[in-house]
């Protein structure tokens, strides 16, 4: 789970070139919903599942755990320590990876990228970490036996494709749309346990997150100009051929 | 001088113009070398070097159709550890950012993904990107390793400097995690008579005003009339109007056309996040309201089904 910058207020970054998060509301990223969506429809068929969900981040991160908590599962581990702030993807997997083996896993369910970095090369690199197959980027999926398959949208192609379990799967924003927190959900959220850890219970040095194990660095961040406002105009007739006027001067016609 | 490795995206051979953007920046950082992968080879070779790349490097074996991402990560990552390059290039999209986070972990890369422009900076090489839903722009440069670099599709106007390349089959070592992910079947994307969406100069997209799979016919005239593509917002994507492999927005595909006509659609964040840095933006919307009107360099408060086939009557007339 990724708890990110709502993405509809206006987002900046810190003079470092970090994500300001200070400055306005965060949740649980919109696209982490099909995730949790998918994990509890497995769960449904599956008495024995377990889902425990994992996010890294400050202390309000705890916020994304609750949201989906509230949608439905077991319990929620929550990677806080102030060396983390400022990881890259790298750093961040690492983390997640080492947080992951700990627990112990038959599946690693993800959202097909965060609403706020969109790089969407998490799933991977968690699958890299951990030596597992990625079925990734999936728009349906189907376990049996151990075995995943599910339709994927590539650069090029729509592929089927097939996994062995354990692996790790991440799944697009038309997987399923996500359910909403029922009242019951909410108040049994408060109830479910959330395991707190920090980099040393994970063994990991504090040079190899943050700033200081990031591979790449940010040089500017600059807020584009506004667009200025263009000519709006209401159809009274000749809306279409003002329109075409318009694309000729510019030269599309 | 330095070698770049560009990661060639194609189809049975058929290269898509993205890979031609990048041996075009790749010039700007040194030698392009063409890392291709599967069959077709042959088919490749001339358009390769029409755009000027001194080598082809290729890896013509089963595992990369048969099996996901992980056998051209195993290629590419022994190619790289081979030539030491300086730079590594990959197109954006769903495989290429996975192809090229793997690389950078396995050779202890840094990573920068989406780029939009890649320059050559005292460093290495300085990429650009966009951000929060392109309202930022961020410069920004690898700290260690090789820089791998996933370029988003019209970074550059491709521009043809013929050369002779070298063609080096290479052997590669799949380990056991290249078997892990197996494709049970493939529908290569329908390319039909319209530009692509990512490639195209211009894009008329249609939304949840179009209100109904038959009308998006009109979208189809206009994108006709201006030798557009066509885009659809994902409300009329989740209607079942038209194929998701025609969404505009942050979960679909991101445009950055000369010219993006957008019809009945609002512009919540989500679409705008994908067609924000469209050049000129043309708006036709019933509800003055629509958020869409503040990017509109001109816009149309009106009826689409009026004012659509007015324009495509004056596009006729005026080229007539």
């Amino acid at each position: 789970m990724k708890h990110v910058p709502d993405a509809t207020a206006d987002r900046t970054f810190t003079e470092d070139g970090t994500t300001d998060r200070a400055s306005v509301d965060s949740l649980l990223s919109e696209l982490d919903e099909y995730a949790v969506e998918q994990a509890l429809r497995l769960a449904e068929s599956d008495p024995d599942a377990e889902i425990t969900y994992l996010t890294v981040g400050p202390e309000d991160a705890r916020d994304a755990l609750r949201k989906a908590l509230a949608m439905g599962g077991d319990a929620a581990i929550h990677v806080s320590d102030e060396d983390i702030e400022g990881s890259d993807a790298f750093g961040t997997s690492l983390v997640l990876a080492k947080a992951i083996e700990r627990h112990g896993f038959d599946l690693v369910l993800c959202g097909m990228a965060s609403t706020d970095g969109t790089m969407g090369v998490l799933p991977a690199l968690l699958a890299e970490r951990l030596g597992v197959p990625a079925v990734t980027h999936l728009e349906d999926l189907a376990i049996e036996d151990g075995t995943v398959t599910g339709r994927r949208e590539g650069d090029g192609a729509t592929v089927r494709i097939e996994g062995t379990l354990p692996a790790v799967i991440s799944v697009t924003d038309r997987s399923g749309d996500a359910r909403y927190p029922s009242f019951k959900g909410i108040m049994a959220a408060k109830k479910k346990p959330v395991e707190t850890l920090g980099l040393v219970d994970l063994g990991i040095e504090a040079a190899q997150v943050g700033p200081a194990g990031a591979r790449s660095a940010v040089d500017t961040a600059t807020r584009r100009p506004p667009r200025t406002k263009g000519e709006i105009v209401t159809d009274e007739g000749t809306g279409g051929v003002g329109l075409a006027a318009y694309l000729t001067t510019k030269k599309f016609i | 001088m330095a070698e770049i490795l560009v990661l060639v995206d194609h189809v049975d051979g058929a290269v898509r113009k993205p890979t031609l953007e990048l041996l075009t920046l790749a010039r700007r950082l040194g030698e392009p070398s063409a890392v291709f992968l599967g069959p077709g080879a042959d088919a490749a070779t001339e358009v390769l070097g029409r755009y000027g790349a001194q080598k082809i490097y290729v890896v013509d074996a089963p595992e990369v159709d048969e099996y996901l991402v992980t056998p051209a990560v195993d290629a590419l990552t022994q190619i790289a550890e081979r030539t030491g390059p300086a730079v590594i290039l990959v197109p954006s999209g769903p495989d290429g950012k996975e192809i090229a986070a793997r690389v950078a972990l396995r050779l202890g890369s840094g990573l920068i993904t989406d780029a939009v422009d890649v320059t050559a900076g005292p460093d290495g090489p300085v990429t650009e990107q966009s951000a929060f839903a392109a309202t930022y722009q961020v410069t920004a440069h690898v700290t260690q390793g090789v820089p791998v670099i996933t370029v988003k599709p019209n970074a550059a106007a491709p521009e043809a400097t013929p050369a002779e390349p070298v063609i080096e089959k290479q052997d590669v070592t799949f380990g056991p995690a290249s078997a892990a992910v197996r494709i049970l079947s493939r529908t290569p994307r329908e390319r039909g008579d319209r530009p692509e969406l990512t490639e195209a100069d211009i894009v008329v997209s249609g939304g949840r005003g179009v209100n109904g799979a038959e009308n998006f016919a009109l979208i189809e005239r206009v994108a006709d009339a201006l030798g557009a593509a066509v885009g659809a917002s994902r409300a009329a994507v989740d209607a079942g109007w038209y194929p998701h492999s025609h969404q505009v927005g942050q979960t679909g595909t991101q445009v950055s056309p000369q010219l993006y006509l957008a019809a009945g659609i609002s512009g919540a964040i989500q679409h705008r996040a994908g067609m924000q840095t469209s050049k000129t933006i043309v708006a036709v919307n019933k509800d003055a309201d629509a958020p869409i009107f503040e990017l509109a360099d001109h816009g149309v408060v009106g009826d689409l089904f009026t004012v659509l086939p007015q324009l495509v009557d004056e596009i006729e007339r005026r080229r007539s």
